[in-house]
C-alpha cells in the first residue's frame, strides 16, 4: 500500500434534518454509496461518480454533492488528473478506460461562431406564419439533371434519382449499440425518431426483435466486428452505415465488456454471453479505399440498391481527402464524428487526444468536395459533441446536411454524463444491461423526453432561420457568409472561411 | 427597396432608351441616388458576331495594358473604343467605361475550357478577380450595359442612352446597402447575354456563392446579385435547363404543394430541388433577367418584392411598379401581378 487512497472525487452529504429516512438513495444507487446500518443510512462518498441519481430521487431535497472535496496541492502542469491517471497506471499496469466524449477542457469552435440575423434591408420570416422547410433528403443527389423529348413531343425528367432517406428534420441520432446501452434506450428512441419522421442507428449490435417495428427509421451498421450482421438484418434496415472510426477513439475498434453481454444483447449481436465484444481496429477487408468500394458495392447488391449505404469515418487530420475519397465511391453520405464523440468505453488517451473538431472537419471536407465537383455525389452528416440546435445551425451553415446527436439524446432520457457507462451500473438504465437498472427506464416517457427534445431544437432551428430571413434548410446549408468569428484567429478563420464578427 | 424594369419586343422591333429612363426616373422615391443602369439588346447589329466586353478603366494605363494582353492572347479585339458619355453633374466620373468587340480564339484556351462563351467567361472571371482596376461589366453580343453611380437620369444622359435602340430593356433604379458609390455594383448584372435586374437581398448568398464557385465563376463585385447571372450560366446555359426549370430551381415550389402534385409531376420537382438545393435562393427578391431568347422574371417563394405585368401586342413590361408600366406605354393592356415564384416569360416569336 506505498500508493495509498487518491482524494475522492465527490463528497455526498445527507442533510439529516431534512431527511425522512425513506431509504430511496439506497435503492437507486447502483454504485454503492448508500447503506443502512441499524436505522442510520451511512454513505461511502469514494464510490460516488456524481450520476445525480440519489439527488434526483430524493423526495427532500436533502442529499448535497461536492466536487473534490480534498483537492491536491494546484499546479499548472501536474493536474489532479494525471496525478490520479498516474497513479492509477502505476496500479494497474493497464490502458485507462473512460466513457463519453473528450472530457478535456479545450476550446468549442462552436462557441466562438455567431449567427445572423435579418434587419431591415430583408424582412425575418415568421415560421408560425409562414411555410417553413426543413425537409432533408439524405444521399446521391445529381450535379444536373438531364430532360429528353417523348414522342410525343412533351419534355420528361431523364435523370433517375438515387434512394435518399427523407427526413423532417435534418437531426437523426447517432449509432449507439444494443449493449452499449439499453433495449428500453434503443425503444425510446425508436419510437421518437418514428413519430418525427427522422431515424436512428443500431450500432454494431444487431437489431434485436423489439425493434422490428420500427425499422424503417432505423440505420444498420456493420462495423470491424461485423457483429449481428446478416441478410436479414441489412434488408430490415432503412439504410446501411459501414463504420470505420469514431470521434472518441479515432483508429481503433469497439469494446463492449463482458458484463454487458446479456443472453438478449449475446442473440443480437451473435455472440457468446459475458464474452468481451472487441472489434477489430480495421475492417479485415478494407485495407485501402478500393477494399471500401468494393464493400460498399457487396452491400449495395445483397439489398438490391434499394438502400442508401453511408460511411462513417471519425474526424482525423487527413478527414477531408478521405471523404472525398469516399465521396467517389458508390456511398451515398459521410458521416463525419468529430473528436467531442461519445462512447460506451475508450481508453482515455484516445478520447481526449485523437481526432479534430467536427466544426473544422465539416469545412474542410464541404471545401474539398466542392473543389473536386463532388459536393453532390454525397451528403454530409456531421457528429460529434452537437449540444443544442445552436450547434445545429452552425453545423448546417458550415456544410453539413443533418447531424447525428447521441449524448444530447442520452441526456434526454436522464443521463447526466457521469462518464462511467463502461461499468454496465448506470443506474439510469441507460448504459447498463441489468434488468433491475433496465427496468427504470419507461420507453413510453423515453421516447416522449427524446421526441420533445428534438421537437425543441427544430422549432429552435426554424426561428433562427426565419431571423435570418431563409425559409428552406437548402438555404443554411454552406451558408457561411451568415457566420461570423469571434475571438477566432486568422488562421481558424479561413479554415473554416467564416469572416470575423464586425466585418 | 429599388425599382426595375424589364421590356422585350417579342417581334424584336426595335425602341431607343428614352421611355425606360422616364419609366426609371418615376420610380426614384425606391432609389437612392446611388446607383442606376440599363441593360439594352440589339444595339450592336454592326458588331452582332463579336462579344462586346464594357470594360471601368480606373486610368487608361497599367489596367488596360493588362486587358488588352489578355484578350490578345485569348483572340481577336476586332473594334474598341471609349464608350461616349456626356458630362453630368450628377455623376462623378470615376471610371473610364470602354468597349471592346471581341472575337475569342476557340484553340488557344487548353483543357477542359470548350467554347466560345467559356472563353470569354474565363476572361470576365479572371479580370475581375485579378485585374486591378478593371471590371469587365457586360460581356454579350449585340447588347450593353451602362451603369454608374447616380441617378437613373443622369446615368442616362450620361452614357446618352437615347442612342441606343433595342428590342430587350432592362432597367434599375438602385438604393444600395451592401457598395454605394461602387459603378460596378450598380445593376443591371451581366455575364454573356444574361444579365440581371434584382430588388431584394439574397439572404442565401453564402450557399449560392459556394455552389456557383464549385463550377469556376467568381464572385468578385461585392454585391449578391451578381451570382444570379452566374446562376442562370451555369443553369440555362451549361446544364441546358428551360428558362421554366431554371426558376423552378431558383424559386422553388413548397415541399407541401410538391406533395399534393401528381406523382410525374411531384417526381420531377423533387429531382430539381434535390439537385439543384444550392441554386435555390432565399430571402426577398424581384428579378428580371434578359436573355439570349427573351427575358424571365420572377420573385421570391413569398413574394416579399412587388413585380407587376403588362402586355400590350408583341410588347412584354415587367416591372417594381405598374404606375412606370403605364409611363413605357400609356396603352398598356392586361396588367397583373404574378403569384410568387411564377416565372413570367417573354420569348422572340420566331
Amino acid at each position: 500500500m506505498t500508493l495509498g487512497s487518491v482524494p475522492p472525487k465527490f463528497k455526498v452529504s445527507i442533510d439529516r434534518d431534512q431527511c425522512m429516512d425513506c431509504g430511496r438513495c439506497i435503492e437507486n444507487c447502483s454504485y454503492g454509496v448508500y447503506r443502512r446500518e441499524g436505522d442510520k443510512i451511512l454513505i461511502e462518498s469514494r464510490k460516488c461518480t456524481g450520476c445525480l441519481r440519489c439527488v434526483a430521487m430524493c423526495p427532500r431535497d436533502a442529499i448535497t454533492l461536492t466536487e473534490k472535496p480534498i483537492d491536491y496541492r494546484s499546479h499548472p502542469l501536474w493536474t489532479r488528473e494525471v496525478r490520479e491517471d498516474i497513479i492509477k497506471q502505476a496500479r494497474s499496469g493497464k490502458i485507462i478506460l473512460s466513457g463519453m466524449g473528450n472530457a478535456r477542457d479545450l476550446p468549442v469552435v462552436y462557441d466562438h461562431l455567431l449567427l445572423d440575423a435579418c434587419q431591415v434591408t430583408n424582412p425575418s420570416i415568421d415560421p408560425l406564419r409562414e411555410p417553413m422547410e426543413l425537409r432533408t433528403y439524405i444521399g446521391k443527389k445529381p450535379s444536373k439533371l438531364k430532360f429528353r423529348k417523348t414522342e410525343s413531343g412533351d419534355v420528361e425528367l431523364e435523370t433517375k434519382l438515387a434512394p435518399n432517406l427523407k427526413l423532417n428534420t435534418p437531426i437523426m441520432i447517432g449509432h449507439m449499440s444494443f449493449g452499449a446501452i439499453s433495449l428500453n434506450s434503443q425503444l425510446s428512441m425508436a419510437k421518437a425518431v418514428t413519430e418525427l419522421g427522422t431515424y436512428m442507428g443500431t450500432g454494431e449490435g444487431g437489431l434485436h426483435e423489439a425493434l422490428y417495428p420500427y425499422q424503417d427509421h432505423m440505420i444498420v451498421q456493420v462495423a470491424s466486428g461485423r457483429f449481428g450482421v446478416n441478410i436479414d438484418y441489412l434488408e430490415r434496415g432503412a439504410a446501411i452505415e459501414i463504420k470505420i472510426g469514431q470521434g472518441a477513439k479515432p483508429g481503433i475498434g469497439g469494446h463492449l465488456p463482458g458484463e454487458k453481454v446479456s443472453e438478449e444483447v449475446s442473440k443480437a449481436r451473435m455472440i457468446p454471453i459475458g464474452s468481451d465484444a472487441i472489434s477489430p481496429a480495421p475492417h479485415h477487408d478494407i485495407y485501402s479505399i478500393e477494399d471500401l468500394v468494393q464493400l460498399i458495392r457487396s452491400l449495395k447488391e445483397a439489398t438490391e440498391w434499394k438502400k442508401p449505404v453511408f460511411v462513417k469515418i471519425a474526424a482525423v487530420h487527413n478527414v477531408a481527402p478521405i471523404a472525398a475519397g469516399i465521396a467517389r465511391s458508390s456511398a451515398d453520405a459521410v458521416v463525419i464524428d468529430g473528436f467531442r464523440g461519445g462512447t460506451g468505453a475508450a481508453p482515455k488517451v484516445f478520447r481526449d487526444n485523437v481526432g479534430i473538431p467536427i466544426e473544422v472537419a465539416i469545412s474542410s471536407v464541404d471545401q474539398k468536395l466542392r473543389e473536386q465537383g463532388v459536393r453532390n455525389e454525397i451528403s454530409i452528416i456531421a457528429s460529434g459533441g452537437i449540444r443544442s440546435s445552436a450547434d445545429l445551425a452552425k453545423s448546417i451553415a458550415l456544410g453539413a446536411d443533418a447531424v447525428n446527436i447521441g449524448t444530447a439524446a442520452l441526456v434526454a432520457l436522464g443521463c447526466r454524463v457521469c462518464g462511467n457507462c463502461y461499468r454496465n451500473l448506470c443506474p439510469w438504465g441507460i448504459a447498463t444491461q441489468r434488468p433491475e437498472l433496465v427496468s427504470r427506464l419507461d420507453p413510453e416517457r423515453g421516447a416522449v423526453q427524446v421526441s420533445n427534445l428534438i421537437k425543441g431544437w427544430t422549432d429552435e432551428l426554424s426561428e433562427l432561420m426565419g431571423a435570418a430571413g431563409i425559409n428552406s434548410i437548402e438555404s443554411l446549408r454552406g451558408n457561411r457568409d451568415r457566420l461570423r468569428g469571434y475571438m477566432l484567429d486568422e488562421k481558424m478563420l479561413n479554415i473554416l472561411d467564416v469572416l470575423p464578427a464586425g466585418v | 427597396m429599388c425599382g426595375i424594369i424589364g421590356f422585350i419586343d417579342r417581334t424584336k422591333s426595335r425602341m431607343d432608351g428614352s421611355s425606360i429612363k422616364a419609366a426609371l426616373s418615376l420610380m426614384n422615391e425606391r432609389g437612392s441616388g446611388d446607383g442606376a443602369g440599363y441593360a439594352a439588346y440589339g444595339i450592336y447589329p454592326e458588331y452582332a458576331d463579336y462579344y462586346a466586353l464594357h470594360v471601368f478603366f480606373d486610368n487608361l494605363g497599367e489596367p488596360k495594358k493588362k486587358v488588352d494582353e489578355l484578350l490578345q492572347q485569348l483572340g481577336e479585339i476586332v473594334h474598341q473604343e471609349e464608350i461616349p458619355t456626356t458630362p453630368q453633374p450628377g455623376i462623378k466620373k470615376v471610371h473610364i467605361p470602354w468597349r471592346y468587340f471581341f472575337k475569342p480564339s476557340e484553340d488557344l484556351m487548353s483543357g477542359k475550357v470548350a467554347s466560345e462563351k467559356d472563353v470569354v467567361t474565363y476572361i470576365v472571371m479572371e479580370v475581375n478577380a485579378n485585374v486591378k482596376g478593371a471590371t469587365i461589366f457586360s460581356s454579350g453580343k449585340n447588347m450593353g450595359v451602362f451603369k454608374a453611380s447616380g441617378w437613373p437620369e443622369d446615368v442616362a444622359n450620361f452614357y446618352r442612352i437615347e442612342d441606343y435602340k433595342g428590342y430587350i430593356w432592362l432597367g434599375h433604379n438602385r438604393y444600395p446597402t451592401n457598395s454605394p458609390g461602387w459603378w460596378g455594383g450598380a445593376h443591371p448584372f451581366n455575364l454573356l447575354n444574361w444579365s440581371v435586374v434584382h430588388n431584394g437581398e439574397i439572404t442565401s448568398y453564402g450557399t449560392n456563392q459556394r455552389y456557383v464557385e464549385g463550377y469556376g465563376y467568381k464572385c468578385s463585385l461585392f454585391t449578391d446579385t451578381e451570382v444570379v447571372a452566374y446562376l442562370f450560366d451555369l443553369l440555362g446555359r451549361q446544364h441546358g435547363l428551360s428558362y421554366e426549370t431554371v426558376v423552378k430551381a431558383l424559386a422553388p415550389p413548397f415541399w407541401d404543394d410538391i406533395d399534393r402534385m401528381s406523382a410525374k409531376e411531384a417526381e420531377l420537382n423533387k429531382a430539381v430541388r434535390l439537385t439543384y438545393g444550392s441554386a435555390l435562393m432565399n430571402g426577398p427578391f424581384a428579378i428580371v433577367v434578359g436573355t439570349e431568347n427573351g427575358i424571365v422574371g420572377f420573385t421570391d417563394r413569398i413574394k416579399l418584392r412587388p413585380l407587376v405585368v403588362g402586355e400590350n401586342g408583341s410588347r412584354l413590361y415587367i416591372s417594381s411598379e405598374e404606375a412606370a408600366i403605364r409611363v413605357l406605354d400609356p396603352e398598356v393592356k392586361n396588367i397583373y401581378t404574378p403569384r410568387a415564384g411564377e416565372p413570367i416569360i417573354g420569348r422572340f416569336i420566331e
